[in-house]
């Protein structure tokens, strides 16, 4: 009985702790984990807003200048109306800089900072010379098969996409 | 000290779980009906089916409807834009459903304007939350 509780009592004090940590305002970037993995950055409003239609695209994919854009202009978001309260907004904002591609926090970003000119601020990951660098082996009938639909839709094939993993090994290219 | 622990975890979860249930279809039916000035009776399932179905000329000349992403069937999960998974809207078949004011208000902000090319009112929002209610 004694131990029932003890058991109770644990799983609850362990349950609310993790509630806690994951409910902090987190922008923390954990290490790099290599070329082709992004580091484990997160922030509860960018998770939660920008993965409500498409999955949350890392900040390393573009430079500030870029995020400035897009974040700009929510209320025409390639077609589609995106607009945010200001705070979460600018919450947003703030994560997408800090991780930016040429914020020297992830090497994946300095490889899209190698290929981009000065001035550059594109609004699209796939515009980059980078992306188009790394999937130049892909023709167009497969980007509008059924199941992908688009080059936005990255973890059609990167099935560990969400988890910022875009090694080779994990990449699956659907038939249809 | 364990029970200590044990009823102070009780607590916190009471607390996060009524503060997410802080609003409700039914909550929100009502206040959509005050804010349109017309009882609650006044709202028409009817009109909100009819809202979800119809489709408008979009921005690019195709047509558009909540019914293009969100599927004829509302308690079916439908597919954004980019082919991301979107939940079911009927509260019947996902229960988070019509439970953040804010949330249900951002997104009527968003679609409407994409479909309708305008705002919806405070009675096309309650027609349509009094349609979904019911959906089956």
């Amino acid at each position: 009985m004694n131990y029932l509780l003890r058991g109770i009592g644990v799983v609850t004090a362990v349950g609310v702790f993790s509630l806690l940590a994951f409910s902090l305002p987190s922008g923390d970037a954990h290490g790099d984990g290599g070329g082709n993995v992004l580091p484990r950055t997160t922030n509860k409003a960018w998770q939660q807003e920008c993965a409500s239609c498409h999955i949350a695209y890392s900040p390393a994919f573009l430079p500030k200048a870029s995020w400035r854009r897009l974040m700009g202009g929510l209320d025409q978001h390639f077609g589609e109306n995106a607009s945010l309260d200001p705070a979460t907004q600018a919450d947003i904002l703030r994560f997408l800089e800090a991780n930016a591609a040429d914020s020297g926090t992830s090497r994946m970003g300095s490889r899209v900072m190698q290929s981009m000119g000065a001035n550059q601020a594109p609004l699209r990951i796939t515009e980059t010379r980078w992306f188009a660098r790394k999937h130049d082996e892909v023709s167009k009938s497969v980007w509008t098969r059924k199941s992908i639909g688009s080059a936005a839709n990255c973890a059609a094939c990167h099935r560990q996409a969400e988890q910022g993993v875009f090694d080779e090994d994990t990449v699956r290219i659907p038939k249809q | 000290m364990i029970k200590h622990l044990l009823y102070g975890g009780l607590a916190v979860l009471g607390m996060a779980s009524a503060v997410a249930a802080a609003d409700s279809p039914a909550s929100l039916m009502a206040q959509y009906a005050q804010q349109a000035g017309v009882p609650v009776s006044g709202l028409s399932a009817s009109r909100g089916a009819a809202l979800y179905r119809t489709e408008h000329p979009g921005r690019d000349g195709q047509a558009v409807s909540c019914a293009g992403c969100h599927t004829a069937n509302p308690a079916q999960a439908g597919r954004s834009r980019v082919g991301k998974r979107i939940e079911p809207l009927a509260p019947v078949a996902n229960p988070q459903r019509f439970t953040d004011a804010a949330k249900v208000e951002k997104w009527f902000r968003r679609n409407c304007q994409d479909v309708l090319q305008r705002e919806c009112s405070a009675q096309e929002k309650g027609d349509f939350i009094a349609w979904l209610s019911q959906a089956r």
